[in-house]
């Protein structure tokens, strides 16, 4: 049976992992993220998870671990932030590469130097060509069932997936969530199976020294090059969003929850105007945008993307190409470019006659405030202003709450 | 199975794990090695390897040189992937042996930390270190255990001015439940020293000089000659610590008679890599040897009547 519970995004997140059946956790403590993984080793240590827990001396060894125990046939699971996402880099594409279907939580935190503790996207944004699947929780719930169904997906399609929820803003804050009954969350998630597990009784060499052009192997069969492997990624990787949505069904129908697995979109069906953000901040953005609607009478609409990799491009461009202007508000940026989204988005509507005028605002790093108010009001600014007549202007990101 | 009978080319088993006509160099000690130390590990293991010679050795996608399932991961973190190959087997009640083999280069540098870290938690691996002194499969650069004098690829001219670290040392500072050191040229002393670790529950490190024949600047028909005179010349030391007791192994204990130890010179002449020592150099290099086995006398008696190597308790 479900229950209803008040708790922390980080307990949120640790408890779905204790749904999951995980066979092994390695973590490195990092803040925001150490109460998931606190909670997780007293979970283990109490008997009431079946689990190896690894204290690892980094995050480097923790994505190891993770590696060395998906291959050789566990459920592995661990979680970090910032700086700890950054030191696991290579193994993260070491993990995709040897399609590993690892499923990591990220309490999102900005990168230091200098140093903060406190949240933007910029850990997840420099991670997103790393062949990882990148999901963005809103709220304590979605950071349950998002967990949940991450487990699904990455073994369906055998790619890594990374969950991700704002620091302090989810992983601290207590929040109601209905956490799935264990039963029901068994039948939705088979056991584990890697298709290539160690095995002494078929040995194979994983992610042995690929050369650059197909090869035969010992029967005589053509098997593909490096990047012909590389390409089976990219493939799979854009196939995963239909299994997605065959798993968000899937999850519906048992947990009475979802609907919207790639796009999640508020008031966005008459709107003029479509603001499109990621976690907890597109939430905030409904309030804003409630006011302005009773306020200001601006058809404004809230579009979240719920996953970010694989890139929603096809549903993106249909969901705002009726619109008149679209606003992306960000927390981190390609730095000397533009919001990576923004980027990501403007491409998405290319090859499309109808392209909404777009502006990019950058906002909320390493912690800074997102007032509702400074939201409103630059919202209001960008609907009402006219078209600039210079591109490039429309086209360089504003960044919002600078205090020098 | 660990019969305490010594394992000779007579009773070594003739099943073999790795085929013949792999990448490795001619001459290659790394290749004696792997083929006789899987002999000892039999076919219930899975073996985790980062970049190294052996990866090359154990062939290119989709061929495969051993019959072996063998995880190749990322440089730093062998000890790592061990540690979670071995809480899978541990999850799925699976008694297989995890073993770690890493070159000097992902073992005494880039690898380190994950290796005191799996060290620390005393995980349940063998992790071998074939230690060929330098970075030999980018090339011969200098590594951590490269010894001083020596030319390498980024330590021309006069050599690499610094000491190599002392590995061995380093990870028995962590209390392991096995350390042995051991030279390609003893491949059956290392056999056998495998078929005691594989009894042993904890974490079990081996060291292993393994010279190189492109790297040290030798013929490939010498490299088990080299190898000998490593350990007849008291260089390269091999020995057991077990619960913290050490032991001399065989071929190193008859150099507790010091009439038995050849000079560091005989060695040293063999290889190219240390043509630029000075006279002086090798002269505090013997000084160095000497120092140690004159310690070892005083641990282990030095009486050729009393060369057991078991350590008598007295203090060094």
């Amino acid at each position: 049976m479900s229950n209803q519970r008040i708790d922390s995004g980080n307990n949120a997140a640790a408890l779905a992992v204790q749904l999951c059946d995980v066979d092994v956790v390695a973590a490195y403590p990092i803040t925001p993220q150490t109460p998931l993984t606190e909670k997780l080793s007293e979970l283990i240590a109490a008997g009431e998870m079946d689990a190896e827990y690894v204290a690892v001396e980094s995050e480097h060894s923790a994505m190891g671990v993770c590696i060395g125990a998906a291959s050789a046939g566990a459920r592995a699971f661990t979680a970090t932030s910032s700086n700890g996402l950054l030191y696991m880099s290579e193994q993260l594409h070491w993990a995709a590469g040897a399609r590993l279907p690892l499923v990591m939580c990220i309490a999102n935190r900005g990168i230091g130097a200098p140093w903060s503790v406190w949240n933007d996207h910029q850990d997840a944004m420099s991670q997103r060509d790393t062949g990882w699947i990148q999901l963005f929780a809103k709220d304590h719930q979605e950071i349950v069932d998002l967990t949940i169904k991450a487990f699904r997906l990455a073994e369906l399609v055998h790619i890594p997936v990374m969950v991700n929820y704002d620091g302090y803003y989810l992983s601290h804050t207590y929040m109601p969530f209905e956490l799935p009954a264990a039963a029901a969350v068994k039948e939705f998630l088979p056991p584990y199976a890697y298709l290539h597990t160690l095995d002494p009784q078929q040995p194979e060499s994983l992610n042995s020294v690929t050369l650059p052009d197909a090869r035969q192997d010992v029967h005589g069969v053509t098997q593909g090059g490096y990047m012909d492997i590389r390409h089976n990624l990219h493939l799979e990787m854009r196939q995963a969003m239909e299994v997605l949505q065959e798993i968000d069904a899937a999850y519906q129908q048992a947990f009475g929850r979802g609907g919207v697995p790639l796009l999640d979109p508020y008031r966005c069906d008459d709107a003029d105007f479509v603001v499109v953000a990621m976690g907890s901040l597109a939430n905030q953005l409904r309030d804003v945008i409630d006011q302005l609607r009773a306020a200001d009478n601006l058809k404004v609409g809230v579009l979240a993307l719920q996953i970010y990799r694989p890139f929603p491009t096809a549903q993106l461009a249909a969901a705002l190409q009726g619109a008149k202007g679209v606003m992306v508000f960000e927390k981190g940026l390609s730095y000397g470019n533009q919001g990576a989204l923004y980027a990501d988005l403007k491409s998405a509507l290319y090859p499309y006659p109808a392209r909404p005028q777009l502006h990019n605002f950058i906002l909320g790093l390493g912690g800074r405030e997102i007032r509702t108010a400074d939201l409103s009001q630059t919202l209001k600014t960008a609907c009402l202003q006219p078209a600039q007549s210079l591109p490039e202007q429309t086209d360089t990101p504003h960044w919002m709450g600078l205090q020098l | 199975m660990n019969t305490g009978i010594k394992t000779t080319v007579l009773n070594l088993t003739e099943e073999e794990f790795v085929y013949p006509g792999n990448r490795a160099c001619a001459g290659c000690t790394l290749s004696l090695l792997y083929r006789i130390g899987t002999k000892a590990l039999g076919r219930d293991c899975i073996f985790v390897v980062p970049p190294s010679c052996l990866t090359v050795m154990q062939g290119l996608y989709p061929v495969a040189a051993s019959q072996l399932p063998i995880f190749n991961g990322t440089f730093a973190s062998t000890a790592a992937i061990a540690t979670g190959v071995r809480a899978a087997m541990k999850q799925r009640g699976l008694k297989t042996q995890v073993v770690a083999w890493a070159g000097d280069g992902g073992t005494a540098d880039i690898g380190i930390q994950a290796l005191s870290g799996a060290l620390e938690r005393q995980e349940d691996i063998i992790y071998i270190c074939y230690d060929n002194e330098a970075y030999m499969n980018t090339g011969v650069q200098r590594s951590g255990t490269t010894p001083q004098g020596s030319l390498t690829t980024n330590t021309p001219y006069s050599g690499k001015k610094e000491n190599s670290k002392n590995v061995p040392a380093i990870v028995a500072a962590h209390n392991p439940a096995y350390v042995a050191t051991c030279s390609a040229s003893y491949p059956l002393d290392f056999h056998d020293k495998l078929l005691k670790a594989k009894e042993i529950r904890g974490f079990k490190y081996f060291h292993i000089q393994t010279p190189c024949p492109p790297g040290w600047g030798c013929e490939e028909r010498m490299t088990v000659k080299i190898g000998k005179a490593a350990v007849d010349c008291g260089l390269s030391d091999l020995y057991e610590i077990e619960n913290g007791r050490k032991t001399l192994s065989e071929p190193s204990r008859k150099l507790l008679d010091p009439a038995k130890m050849k000079p560091l010179d005989d060695y040293l002449k063999m290889q190219v890599r240390f043509k630029s020592l000075s006279a002086e150099q090798v002269a505090a290099m013997q000084a160095r040897i000497d120092e140690k086995w004159q310690a070892y006398r005083r641990e282990f008696g030095q009486a050729v009547g009393n060369n057991s190597g078991v350590f008598n308790g007295e203090d060094v």
